[in-house]
């Protein structure tokens, strides 16, 4: 059922040590002000699961809270390395990080068979490539009508999916538009969530008969964050902004200039300050 | 015939190879480039679709990443990322798969994964994202690629996703697969399209000015040209235009 409650008190109550968690955005709607609410609560080794880790996954696994990242593409968007992700895996810094690597196809099937209390996800995937030769959870099964080799991956069962959407009502249910992802899977497969959004509302505005509303009952906490996915975007409230991926390529590249952005801008600082990142588009639409 | 730089060559000579009636899978990057210049220009009617789940979307500028809002607001309909992989890609339904890569070899294998061994890498890359599964379910890929010898390799480090494997006629279908794989390799240098035999990548267009020595000295294996060797029509003045365009409304609207 779902709890409206603050950033803190519901990272405090749903991400753990040691869980496994699924911070969820396809580009669109990437909760980044939740992603710093667990870097400041300092969360240690989580696995995280993501089918495009970009920024926040970079600063979560630069701070060191991140044994072991589940993933099919890590990059920044257009603008190149995720230098953090990047310094883990080839010096092991701070931490030696473990990954699990997958295709885009395997991580989507993945979030549905959890999403549908299944085991595992079969699919047509991999063939002639040499992902299953280093991810030991990809195997084949054959189809018991035809005999097709299909490819096996293990369902995606995280103890908490984090993702951040438009709007609320005031009971919880949650309605995300746009470019969706695998966020109402992400929530649907996991034991716990956080839902950010953009602001709780009275009613949720005139919609689409089969609009995407994740219902009260199926949300853990709620929490309102204006501009919570910047420099990610929301639909129909603030634009992408490109600037700051490009920006994060000089900020992440060196260790140092990494730390000293990350204190001033993450530790140092609350939820609120992602309302003044998107206030001039937020002021532009009023 | 006008100034233009090799890459504008390479991305004008790639859109020409999509149709009108096409319905396209574009990777970020160069290939969406390529497909809304052929959009913009010759095929107005294009259906191209992105993995973020935009499908029939005719974005004015380029997006950055695979899932801007762009994308979006001008889509036909956009759909959830497992929909997508699962019904509209693995169901089989999208004819061109376009793809870039770090890496590739002469059967058009590519790697986007580890330059050096996978467990100690020389250098990680982003990983294979959509590109293993979009390699083997879009009925052909076309592959856009700038040449140099680190990218053109005679081995890849990693096969992120599979092309014409180790080469020959039945090399896919040994497999199990039943789409052609890479048809068309576009670089800023020529045109390449596999054997029909080897399936080895083959030059079979060099564009204008550039030399079969200048092909092989950015190429980290042997080439092979086809028996006749065409020359790339020149950008016309239009498509630069569109192009050049394109990219300078691109500029300014990732400037913001």
């Amino acid at each position: 059922m779902a709890r409206i409650s603050s950033l803190a008190e519901a990272i405090e109550a749903s991400v753990r040590d040691g869980d496994t968690v699924a911070v969820e955005g396809f580009t669109h709607l990437i909760p980044h002000a939740a992603g710093h609410e667990i870097i400041r609560q300092a969360r240690k080794h989580l696995t995280l699961i993501r089918m495009t880790p970009d920024l926040v996954y970079d600063q979560l696994i630069g701070m060191g809270c991140v044994d072991k990242l589940i993933f099919s593409w890590g990059g920044n968007p257009g603008v190149g390395s995720l230098h953090r992700f990047r310094d883990a895996i080839e010096n092991g810094w701070p931490q030696k990080l473990e990954i699990v690597e997958h295709s885009h196809a395997a991580m989507a099937n993945a979030y549905e068979a959890g999403a549908a209390g299944l085991p595992c996800a079969v699919f047509r995937g991999y063939v002639g490539g040499d992902l299953p030769k280093v991810n030991p959870n990809i195997k084949y099964i054959a189809c018991p009508f035809t005999g097709e080799q299909l490819a096996v991956v293990p369902a995606h069962r995280p103890n908490v999916a984090v993702i951040h959407a438009q709007r609320a009502d005031r009971a919880g249910n949650v309605m995300i538009e746009g470019v969706l992802g695998v966020q109402k899977e992400a929530v649907l497969a996991s034991k716990r969530s956080v839902v950010t959004v953009e602001e709780i509302v009275d009613e949720l505005p005139a919609r689409s008969l089969n609009a995407v509303v994740l219902p009260h009952w199926t949300v853990g906490h709620v929490v309102e964050v204006p501009g919570g996915a910047f420099p990610s975007y929301a639909q129909g409230y603030y634009p992408r902004t490109n600037s700051f991926y490009k920006q994060w390529d000089t900020i992440s590249r060196d260790r140092d200039s990494f730390l000293a952005w990350m204190k001033a801008n993450v530790l140092e600082k609350g939820p609120e300050v992602f309302a003044e990142h998107v206030r001039k588009f937020r002021a532009a639409a009023e | 015939m006008a100034d233009y730089k090799p890459n504008e060559m390479m991305t004008i000579a790639a859109s020409r190879a999509l149709k009108n009636d096409d319905v396209c899978f574009v990777g970020i990057g160069m290939p969406s480039a390529a497909a809304n210049l052929a959009r913009l220009t010759h095929a107005p009617d294009i259906t191209l679709i992105y993995e973020s789940g935009t499908l029939g979307t005719k974005p004015d500028i380029l997006p950055l990443s695979i899932g801007d809002g762009e994308l979006c607001e001008t889509a036909v309909t956009t759909v959830p990322v497992p929909e997508m992989f699962r019904y509209w890609l693995q169901g089989g339904r999208i004819k061109v798969g376009f793809l870039g890569g770090a890496q590739i070899d002469k059967y058009a294998n590519l790697n986007t994964t580890v330059v050096g061994s996978y467990d100690k890498p020389k250098v990680r890359l982003p990983g294979g994202g959509g590109a293993p599964e979009i390699a083997t379910s879009c009925g052909e890929i076309f592959i856009i690629m700038a040449q140099s010898k680190r990218g053109f390799v005679d081995k890849l480090d990693f096969v992120t996703s599979i092309g014409h494997g180790q080469g020959g006629k039945d090399a896919r279908a040994k497999l199990g697969l039943k789409t052609k794989g890479p048809t068309r390799l576009i670089t800023d240098l020529a045109l390449f399209a596999p054997d029909p035999e080897t399936k080895e990548m083959a030059v079979v267009s060099i564009h204008p000015g550039v030399t079969r020595e200048q092909i092989q000295e950015n190429t980290g294996w042997p080439v092979k040209f086809a028996a006749k060797v065409a020359e790339t029509a020149p950008p016309t003045a239009q498509e630069l235009e569109v192009l050049r365009e394109l990219h300078a409304r691109t500029a300014r609207a990732h400037a913001a």
